[in-house]
């Protein structure tokens, strides 16, 4: 059954043929089986899913229920899911049991989503490994020596191994797109603000975004469909009328512009990742589309940028953890001072207070207008070359990280180096423009996504694109041999 | 850029993070790796450029001034570390 497409299994759902329950308890003991090696999942949840499950056979078998009726779905940690534990793969919140659901949860549960549980991640969403999860690193089901990429690695390590049909995740700086690569999967962050970030703890405001996390583009645009739409809830979300992102799955990719970013193909990137990203660029080119050269001049000043401007929205974000009202509370404090900074030292882990203190400073006295006014110009700067770059073409394509998956404990001592794995998917979060990793072949035996990038709004085009890319190629079918 | 063990334990006060005197040598390095990556900012000239801090350009959406949140203070404290009588319990601040 985890083979099924997501069109396949509602077809068999609405059918009869299958039930919500069979189907959820199929993931259940996929889970039992494999998740011991995988550490994807940092809480399964499976009496919720089964009750859950329930509910959606009760609807289906009266003819009701919407498309993904009785589809399970695993979240990652970072939304809310009301009466369950929401870590965000920090101590910080290791007993925390979320009072509400994020509005993304709200939704999947109103059309009859069981869930199966929460995903493993990087601490609060800020990492490119899922290795600094407090609940240990989640693993690769194509190697399990190597990371899954972050931070919504839990994510697509269980849709990599179909240990969930569809799951939820989060880009701040390319956290839904790079593991999606590294595990070869399809994954989607949409225009900033076209999904509630309500009950989705959050890192840095201005980045963060959830999209969905599947198998193929056909899969990604239902389950957008059901996460998208304004909240109100949300001071950030989009007040626009909802998009339709699959009206235009079918159609033909003849006359498409796609640009390639020269920029994007030069030092850093690995040989076999380049020749994988050329090769899909020349399926594109085959089923009609052309393919012109554009420049993002400014793409290497969006690494600094981001790490001035995300940690300094985490520093910020971050002080609600005080050991006062809700998460981790040191022992014995001595007085009001030392609960506060005990409480925060022992809870958060490495990265995170690394990135709080980067976020303290880069905003104190003497230093904001050198590094956070600086950056916040630098982020137009980057967002005005994609801008000229969408007068050329009407996608942009190009890789989605310099490398396939490195090993565990490869990078895990060296900062810099593992922030530079989010070269190519950074600049999009600056700009704050829908992008979207597409499995595109292999480099070493390591799954190498295809990075479509489109301009505000344009989610249906690069669905439509993904697509028909899928229609020629069968990269998003592969699923390692063990899992299968 | 370098930073000394000094800034490390004011940056540590305005984060309110206690780093032990045995991780001071070590967080400046780390820190100080990730200030020489912000240095190539520098160099560029952003004169004339307007700060961009929301991505879309957009501003804050304003609400009606009316309240809209039902009490939940009981299902809230529940989960708080230390709660009494409706209130969160500190250490005390005032002698």
């Amino acid at each position: 059954m985890h083979r099924l497409s997501i069109r396949q299994m509602s077809e068999k759902l609405h059918s009869r043929e299958i039930t919500s329950v069979a189907l959820t308890q199929h993931y259940l003991d996929r889970i039992e089986k494999y998740d011991s090696e995988l550490n994807a999942y940092i809480s399964v949840t499976p009496e919720l899913a089964i009750e859950m499950a329930k509910k959606a056979d009760e609807m289906l078998d009266k003819g009701e229920g919407s498309f993904l009726t009785g589809v399970p779905v695993a979240h990652k940690d970072i939304f809310c899911v009301d009466g369950v534990k929401t870590s965000c793969g920090s101590k910080m919140l290791h007993n925390f049991v979320a009072p509400y659901d994020a509005t993304v949860v709200e939704k999947l549960k109103a059309v009859g989503m069981p869930i199966l549980g929460k995903t493993n991640m990087d601490e609060f969403a800020m990492g490119s490994s899922s290795e600094s999860s407090y609940y240990g690193p989640t693993k690769n089901p194509w190697n399990l020596n190597a990371v899954p990429g972050g931070s919504s690695g839990g994510s697509a390590s269980v849709i990599a191994a179909g240990l969930a049909p569809l799951a939820t995740g989060t880009d701040t700086g390319g956290s839904i797109r790079q593991p999606a690569s590294f595990c070869g999967i399809t994954g989607i962050k949409p225009t900033y603000g076209a999904v509630s970030r309500y009950g989705m703890i959050a890192y840095a405001s201005s980045f963060d975004q959830g999209g969905p996390m599947t198998r193929s583009a056909e899969d990604a645009a239902w389950l957008l469909d059901a996460m998208a739409g304004f909240d109100k809830k949300d001071s950030t979300s989009l007040e626009q009328e909802k998009l339709n992102y699959l009206a235009h799955l079918d159609d033909s990719l003849q006359g498409l512009k796609v640009g390639v970013p020269k920029e994007y193909f030069g030092e850093g990137l690995s040989g076999s990742v380049s020749s994988a990203v050329k090769e899909a660029v020349e399926v594109l080119r085959q089923q009609g589309a052309e393919i012109v050269e554009v420049s993002l001049p400014n793409k290497d000043l969006a690494v600094p940028a981001y790490y001035v401007l995300a940690p300094a929205e985490a520093s910020s974000n971050l002080s609600r953890f005080d050991g006062v009202r809700y998460g981790y509370r040191c022992e014995n404090p001595q007085d009001l001072s030392d609960l506060y900074m005990r409480s925060r030292s022992e809870g958060f882990g490495t990265e995170v207070k690394r990135r709080i203190m980067v976020g303290a400073y880069a905003l104190s006295e003497g230093y904001y207008d050198a590094y956070y006014l600086k950056a916040q110009k630098l982020r137009r700067m980057v967002r005005d070359d994609f801008v000229k770059a969408f007068e050329k073409c009407d996608v942009i394509v190009g890789p989605v990280a310099p490398t396939t998956a490195f090993n565990i404990g490869e990078k895990s001592d060296d900062p810099i180096s593992m922030y530079l794995e989010d070269l190519y998917t950074i600049p999009v979060n600056l700009a704050g423009l829908p992008a979207m990793s597409v499995p595109a072949g292999f480099a070493e035996g390591m799954p190498v996504g295809l990075h479509l990038i489109g301009t505000y709004h344009s989610e249906a085009k690069l669905l439509n694109v993904a697509h028909q890319f899928q229609q020629v190629t069968s990269w998003h079918e592969q699923m390692p041999e063990v899992y299968q | 850029m370098s930073i000394g063990n000094e800034d490390v334990n004011k940056i540590s006060r305005l984060a309110a993070i206690s780093v032990s005197e045995d991780e001071v040598s070590q967080v400046a390095d780390k820190l100080s790796s990730i200030l020489d990556l912000f240095a190539q900012m520098q160099a560029v000239d952003t004169d004339g450029v307007e700060p961009m801090s929301h991505p879309l350009d957009q501003v804050q959406r304003l609400r009606e001034d009316v309240v809209t949140e039902t009490n939940q203070r009981e299902k809230f404290q529940k989960i708080a570390p230390s709660a009494e009588g409706g209130m969160y319990l500190v250490p005390q601040v005032i002698e």
